[in-house]
C-alpha cells in the first residue's frame, strides 16, 4: 500500500474509526495475554491457542462485514468473536466452560459461536468449516438475500482436500464467499512452505478465482483487501480470496515447546507489530497522541478485567442439562 | 394407494415435499442430468429446474459441508451420496458438523438436512462398494437414522424426514429399489420416526431386521411356519435412531427368544447394541442366548458364490431359530 493511499483511506476512515480498530486491536492483545496466564493458573482447560501478532487480520477485515454478513472462522477464533463484537465477558466465561458462556460451556476455546451476530462458529478441523462457507452462499443466492460470509482460516487449511473442493464449488457455483486466509507461516510447527509445492494465492488462481496477498500486520491493508473482496461478493460476481501475511507471537497452543523457530525471527516480526503500526500511523497523522493511546490502553484493560470477574462469578451450567440441545423439536 | 417400486416411492417423496417447501433443494453426483445413480431423482431437474437440483462434483465432503452451510443459512437441503461407501470421504462433516453443531453451540445452530445414501451388499461389486453402514451412523448421537425396507416406508419417512429439525441419515438397501408394494398418495402420509414395525405376528420366537434384512427375516419366518410349524414375529426398526425398544421387548417377552439379522458385521455392530438392550430389559423371559445373524466377517469378495456365502440368507436365520429349540 502506497503512502497517498494509505492516507486517503485513513482520512477517510477518520480518527474516531482508526481509533476503534486500535481499541478492538489492544482489547484482543490484552484478552489473549489474560488467556494465558489464567491457563497456567488452570482457570481455562483443554487447547487454547492464542492470536496474539495476528490481531490485524481479524479487525481489518471483521470491520468491512456488514450485521446481516457471516462469519465462520477456525480455532484460535477469541480475536475474530471480540472483533465481531461479542461480549467479552461471555467469550471469556466459555473459556471458563461457564453456563454464561457463549456456548454454555459446551464448546470452549475453540468452538464459540453468537447467531445473533453472524458469528457462526470457530472450527476445530482444519479446512472443515470452508464447504459449509460455500453453503451459506448458496443460500444467500436463494433466498434472494445479499449477506456474504467471511470465511477465515489458516494456511495449514491449503493441504486439505475441502479447500480445493470448496474453492472449487464457491467458483462454479458463484456463491458470494471471501476465503481469508490468514498465513502464520506454520502449520503447527511445519513452515508452509514445507508443506505446500506452490504459492498459497496461486491455489485461488487456479480455480479462476480472484487472489490477493496482503501484509496481515498491517490492519489498513487488510482493510482495503478486504472492503473491495466484500463490494466483489456482494454484487454478484462470486468469490474472492485473500491471503493475509501474518505472525503469531505465541505458540501454537500453549503445549507448544516452540522447537521450530528462533526467539530473533519472534523478535523481528514483532518489529512490525500492527499495534504499533497504527498507533504510529495515527499519531504520524494527528488523530492520536500518548494520552489517547494510554485511555484506550486502560478501557481495554477494564473489559477484560470485567470478563475474568464476570467469569469468576458465573456458574457452572448444571449437570441436568447435559442432554440439552442434542435434537431440536 | 397406489402399486409401486421403492425408487418411484422416494421420488414422489422427494416431489411432494419440494413442491411443499421451497427452502428443498437437492445435490448430488449425478442426480440432475443422468437422473440419478439408481433413478430416483429422474425427472426432478426438468420440473424443478437447476437451482433446485444441482450435479455436483465428485467431492462427497464439500457436498455434504454445503449441505449443512445453506440448511444453517435457513434451507433444507437433501443431498444424495451415490452409495455409502462413498460417505467416508464425508464423515468429518456427518460426525463433527452436521450431529454435533446444535448441542456444541448450545442450541443456536440447527442442521435440518436430510443425506440419502444406497447402501447393502449382493450386488458383486466386490468389497469397497458392498458396505452396509446403518449401526456405524447409528452410533453418533446427534442425528437419526432411517432405513426403510418397503415402497410405502420409504415415502412416509423420506417425508418425513423433511419435517425434521435435525440431520437425518436416510439409508435405502440396493436391493430394495426395485421392490414393489401399495404406497398410500395422501400427500400429509408420514411415518413417524422410532416407531418399529410389527410385520409378521408370532408367538415362538422374535425375529428383528432392518433395511435389506427384514426381507430375509421374513421369508425365514415362512419357511420356519411351512417346514418346522415355528411361529415367527417379525420386526422391521425402520430407524435405528430413535430406536423402538419397546416394541421388541414387547415381543421377547412374549416369544421368549430373540434372532438379529443384518447385512453388516456381528463384531462391533449394531445387533450386539441390540441384543445386549435384550438382555437388560428382558433377560428374565429368555428361554435361550440372543442369537444375531451377521455378515462373516471378511471383506466381502466379488465371486457370486463367495458373496452369498458370506452374507446372512434366510437358511442362515432358520438355522439360528432351530439352534435355539434344541436341548
Amino acid at each position: 500500500m502506497t503512502t497517498e493511499v494509505q492516507s486517503a483511506l485513513m482520512r477517510e476512515l477518520g480518527a474516531e474509526r482508526l481509533g476503534m480498530f486500535l481499541y478492538q486491536m489492544v482489547l484482543i492483545r490484552h484478552f489473549e495475554e489474560k488467556c494465558g496466564e489464567l491457563y497456567t493458573k488452570g482457570k481455562i482447560r483443554g487447547f487454547l491457542h492464542l492470536y496474539t501478532g495476528q490481531e490485524a487480520c481479524a479487525v481489518g477485515s471483521i470491520n468491512c462485514l456488514e450485521d446481516r454478513d457471516k462469519i465462520l472462522t477456525h480455532y484460535r477464533d477469541h480475536g475474530h468473536a471480540l472483533a465481531r463484537g461479542l461480549d467479552p465477558n461471555r467469550v471469556m466465561a466459555e473459556l471458563y466452560g461457564k453456563a454464561t458462556g457463549v456456548a454454555g460451556g459446551r464448546g470452549g476455546s475453540m468452538h464459540l459461536y453468537d447467531v445473533e451476530k453472524g458469528f457462526l462458529g470457530g472450527y476445530a478441523i482444519v479446512a472443515a468449516h470452508l464447504p459449509l462457507a460455500v453453503g451459506l452462499g448458496v443460500a444467500a443466492q436463494m433466498k434472494r438475500e445479499d449477506f456474504v460470509t467471511l470465511c477465515i482460516f489458516g494456511d495449514g487449511s491449503v493441504g486439505e482436500g475441502e479447500f480445493h473442493e470448496a474453492l472449487n464449488m464457491a467458483v462454479l457455483w458463484n456463491t458470494p464467499t471471501i476465503f481469508f486466509c490468514e498465513n502464520n507461516l506454520y502449520g503447527m510447527g511445519v513452515p508452509f512452505k514445507a508443506s505446500l509445492s506452490t504459492e498459497i494465492p496461486k491455489l485461488a488462481a487456479a480455480y479462476n478465482m480472484p487472489a490477493v496477498s496482503v501484509d496481515g500486520m498491517d490492519v489498513l491493508e487488510v482493510y482495503a483487501a478486504t472492503r473491495e473482496a466484500v463490494a466483489h461478493a456482494r454484487a454478484g460476481k462470486g468469490p474472492y480470496f485473500i491471503e493475509a501475511m501474518t505472525y503469531r507471537y505465541r505458540g501454537h497452543s500453549m503445549a507448544d515447546p516452540e522447537l521450530y523457530r528462533l526467539k530473533e525471527e519472534i523478535e523481528e516480526a514483532k518489529q512490525r507489530d500492527c499495534i504499533e503500526r497504527l498507533k504510529r500511523q495515527m499519531m504520524e497523522a494527528g488523530m492520536l497522541d500518548e494520552q489517547g493511546f494510554a485511555e484506550i490502553d486502560a478501557r481495554a484493560t477494564a473489559v477484560v478485567d470485567e470478563a475474568v470477574e464476570f467469569s469468576e462469578r458465573s456458574p457452572q451450567p448444571a449437570l441436568d442439562t447435559l442432554f440439552d440441545h442434542l435434537y431440536k423439536e | 394407494m397406489a402399486i409401486m417400486r421403492m425408487r418411484d416411492a422416494l421420488r414422489e417423496a422427494l416431489r411432494e415435499e419440494m413442491l411443499r417447501d421451497e427452502r428443498i433443494f437437492l445435490m448430488g453426483e449425478d442426480i440432475g442430468l443422468y437422473g440419478g445413480s439408481y433413478a430416483v431423482t429422474k425427472g426432478l431437474l426438468e420440473e424443478f429446474g437447476e437451482e433446485r437440483v444441482r450435479d455436483t462434483p465428485i467431492a462427497e465432503s464439500a457436498i455434504v459441508g454445503i449441505g449443512i452451510g445453506a440448511a444453517m443459512g435457513g434451507m433444507h437441503p437433501m443431498v444424495e451420496i451415490m452409495t455409502i461407501n462413498f460417505s467416508f470421504l464425508a464423515l468429518d462433516q456427518i460426525v463433527n458438523n452436521a450431529a454435533k453443531l446444535l448441542h456444541m453451540s448450545n442450541g443456536q445452530i440447527n442442521v435440518p438436512l436430510v443425506i440419502r445414501m444406497a447402501s447393502g451388499g449382493g450386488s458383486q461389486l466386490a468389497a469397497t462398494h458392498s458396505h452396509s453402514l446403518e449401526g456405524l451412523y447409528a452410533h453418533f448421537p446427534g442425528l437419526k437414522v432411517v432405513c426403510p425396507s418397503t415402497p410405502a416406508d420409504a415415502k412416509g419417512l423420506l417425508k418425513r424426514a423433511f419435517r425434521d429439525q435435525n440431520t437425518v441419515i436416510f439409508i435405502e438397501h440396493t436391493a430394495n429399489y426395485g421392490l414393489r408394494g401399495e404406497v398410500p398418495d395422501d400427500p400429509d402420509f408420514l411415518v413417524e420416526f422410532g416407531v418399529a414395525n410389527v410385520v409378521r405376528e408370532g408367538t415362538d420366537v422374535t425375529i428383528v431386521g432392518y433395511s435389506g434384512s427384514v426381507h430375509q427375516a421374513t421369508r425365514a419366518a415362512e419357511l420356519l411356519e411351512q417346514q418346522e410349524e415355528i411361529s415367527a414375529e417379525v420386526i422391521d426398526l425402520r430407524t435405528l435412531r430413535p430406536l423402538d425398544m419397546d416394541t421388541v421387548i414387547r415381543s421377547v417377552k412374549k416369544t421368549n427368544r430373540a434372532v438379529i439379522v443384518e447385512d453388516a458385521w456381528k463384531f462391533g455392530g449394531f445387533g450386539g447394541e441390540l441384543a445386549a438392550q435384550i438382555m437388560e430389559r428382558a433377560f428374565d423371559w429368555l428361554d435361550a442366548p440372543v442369537a444375531r445373524v451377521a455378515c462373516k466377517d471378511v471383506p466381502l469378495p466379488y465371486n457370486r458364490n463367495l458373496e452369498f456365502h458370506a452374507l446372512p440368507s434366510e437358511e442362515d436365520v432358520v438355522e439360528a431359530v432351530l439352534g435355539m429349540f434344541k436341548e
